[in-house]
């Protein structure tokens, strides 16, 4: 009996557990990346004892690959030569890690999955516990296959209602970043429902969970149904048993309801994520650079709705648009469908997969008085470049029309 | 006992060491450039001793643990805060760096006041204006981890089970 990161915590304890408790268990994978593991490397060096089980170690070179500089080139050669030498083999290259996680099937509903990353808990939207954690605790899990947690309270946004055309999950994310604040959700587990929720598909409902770090949560849930099950079976490799989990009279420490049959299009205002507007109070605001990637909004349906604007077009002529598939699986889709040679017509340059542009390291980076309007989730002061740049979050058809227009723009009247 | 450095809320891991110096996990290499947008005169002028006095939701954003290592690195003795964003927390104590959750001394704190902490107390004093303050107690298996000097440390010489004993 629970919310579902109680009924999450209470199969992996093997006996009902409430919020406050606090439990060492066995996790099911440790992820890490080019970033993170030099750190955890040193940490398992300094513990100095052997790996665990190395079917549960995953790596992924993704944000900054290929290594765009010599440090970044040496670390990533380090973590090469660790691999070697412990035989790890679950290692990967062609995307961004949490889309990678969720495409080779180590993401399954119940799971418990701890990631050198914050945004680790976007596998909440398959409804596995997905949180982010420092290098050294990953180095931990490592040589125990064990992390701590405090079992969290849950606050539940219960959403109803269907957007209007125009309108996507990532406008109603940063509509809610606006209303509950970077630390709205601080040590909490945010379950996303509803009605709303419950029609949407997948690669929508990751957005919530995804963004679930901006507002501080632990971890951002939705609760897996039949769609989850569909796209588990269709779209990934789906490792091992796995069940639905749902909550079972849940006691929620507070409930947000939202209806978001009115929302407008939204955007993130430079500098933080919960400076959320209506799209029309910022509109005609000089764009200098687009970049529609990152773990958020580069999946195949946002390229498909970037293509769908841009088609026949060209983008502005002083504006660098940047496309940054999130994955080679995705890549290879818009490729073969066509998308990709669209966006090269109007003028975008589609880089190889990866964070890409996302961390200010390499393809796409900011200079001083730039702004950027992006299909990222965060928007800190420097992020992609120069402290001196700004960054608008949006959806990717509002990041299409600022392509067209170098200025944002109402995506509305762009969409057939 | 040493001086305070005071930051506003919600004091993200990317002002307090930007991206592009992430590429190293040195701590005195990570200290020369810690909060160097945000308050660039800390690196060259921070003494051992120092504390860092912050807002609300500290520590927020990336998992990274290099802005812990960078404020460690930078010798100061702890860092005072209403409240810290969840793996910041967590990653202080992983790395052996003190954090100390108080609302009083993070409102009454100003820049450059003489401040002096006992860590095993939580008994905070501000020489500069007489006053005193009580920072919440830490739950014991954090304390474990801290004493230890770090998880790292604490795992050399224990099982993990042993925390939650
Ligand atoms: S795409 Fe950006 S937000 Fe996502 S994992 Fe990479 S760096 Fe982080």
């Amino acid at each position: 009996m629970g919310t579902l990161v109680e009924e999450i915590f209470s199969r992996r304890a093997g006996r009902e557990v409430h919020a406050g408790e606090i439990l060492l268990v066995d996790v099911d994978y440790i992820m890490s990346h080019d970033n993170t593991t030099p750190l955890a490397i040193k940490a398992f060096r300094e513990i100095g004892k052997p790996i665990y089980d190395k079917s549960k170690i995953v790596i992924h070179f993704d944000h900054a690959y290929p290594a765009p500089n010599l440090l970044a080139a040496e670390a990533q050669k380090k973590g090469i030569d660790f691999m070697k030498e412990q035989n790890i083999t679950q290692f990967y290259h062609q995307g961004v890690c949490h889309q990678v996680m969720i495409e080779e099937g180590y993401i399954t509903p119940g799971a418990i999955v701890i990631g050198a990353d914050s945004h680790s808990n976007t596998y909440g939207a398959l409804g596995a516990f997905g949180a982010g954690l420092g290098s050294t605790e990953i180095g931990v899990a490592w040589v125990t296959g064990k992390c701590w947690f405090k079992v969290p309270e849950t606050i539940r946004i219960e959403l109803s209602g269907v957007t209007q055309p125009g309108v996507f999950a990532k406008d109603v994310m940063i509509y809610i970043a606006g209303k509950m604040g970077m630390d709205g959700g601080t040590y909490r587990s945010i379950e996303f429902g509803g009605s709303y929720i419950d029609q949407l598909p997948m690669h929508e409902r990751i957005i919530f969970s995804n963004m679930s770090t901006e507002i501080g949560a632990k971890c951002g849930l939705i609760a897996a149904d039949q769609t989850t099950l569909d796209y588990l079976a269709t779209e990934t490799s789906a490792r091992g048993f796995y069940e639905q989990v749902r909550p079972v009279n849940p006691r929620y420490e507070r409930v947000v309801e939202i209806d978001v049959t009115d929302l407008a299009p939204h955007v993130s205002c430079h500098p933080d994520v919960d400076n959320a507007k209506p799209l029309s109070e910022v509109e005609g605001l000089s764009i200098d650079e687009v970049y529609i990637g990152t773990c958020t909004n580069s999946r195949y349906e946002d390229i498909e709705i970037v293509a769908g604007i841009l088609k026949g077009k060209k983008v502005n002529p002083h504006t660098r648009v940047i496309v940054t598939p999130v994955s080679a699986k995705v890549y290879k889709k818009a490729m073969q469908n066509g998308l990709i040679e669209i966006l090269m017509d109007a003028g975008c340059t589609v880089t190889g997969t990866g964070c890409g542009a996302c961390i200010g390291r390499h393809g796409g980076i900011l200079a001083p008085g730039e702004r950027a309007l992006t299909t990222m989730n965060r928007n800190f002061i420097g992020r992609m470049g120069s402290p001196l740049s700004e960054i608008y979050l949006a959806s990717p058809a509002s990041a299409a029309a600022a392509a067209l227009t170098g200025k944002i723009t109402d995506p509305r009247p762009y969409l057939a | 006992m040493g001086k305070a450095w005071t930051f506003g809320e919600n004091m993200n891991t990317d002002e307090i060491i930007p991206g592009r110096y992430n590429i190293t996990i040195d701590p005195l290499e990570l200290a020369r450039n810690v909060f160097c947008e945000v308050k660039p005169e800390y690196a060259p002028n921070v003494k051992p001793g120092d504390v860092i006095v912050g807002g609300q939701n500290f520590g927020c954003g990336s998992s990274r643990e290099h802005a812990p290592i960078a404020i460690k690195g930078s010798q100061a003795k702890c860092i005072i805060a209403p409240s810290y964003a969840r793996i910041f927390f967590r990653n202080a104590i992983n790395i052996g760096l003190p954090i100390m959750e108080c609302p009083d001394a993070a409102a009454d704190i100003t820049e450059g006041d003489e401040i002096d902490v006992d860590l095993a107390t939580g008994q905070i004093r501000n020489l500069t204006n007489g006053h005193s303050y009580q920072a919440n107690p830490l739950p014991t298996f954090v304390i474990k981890i801290a004493e230890a000097g770090g998880i790292v440390n604490f795992l050399k010489n224990h099982d993990i089970q042993e925390l939650m004993k």
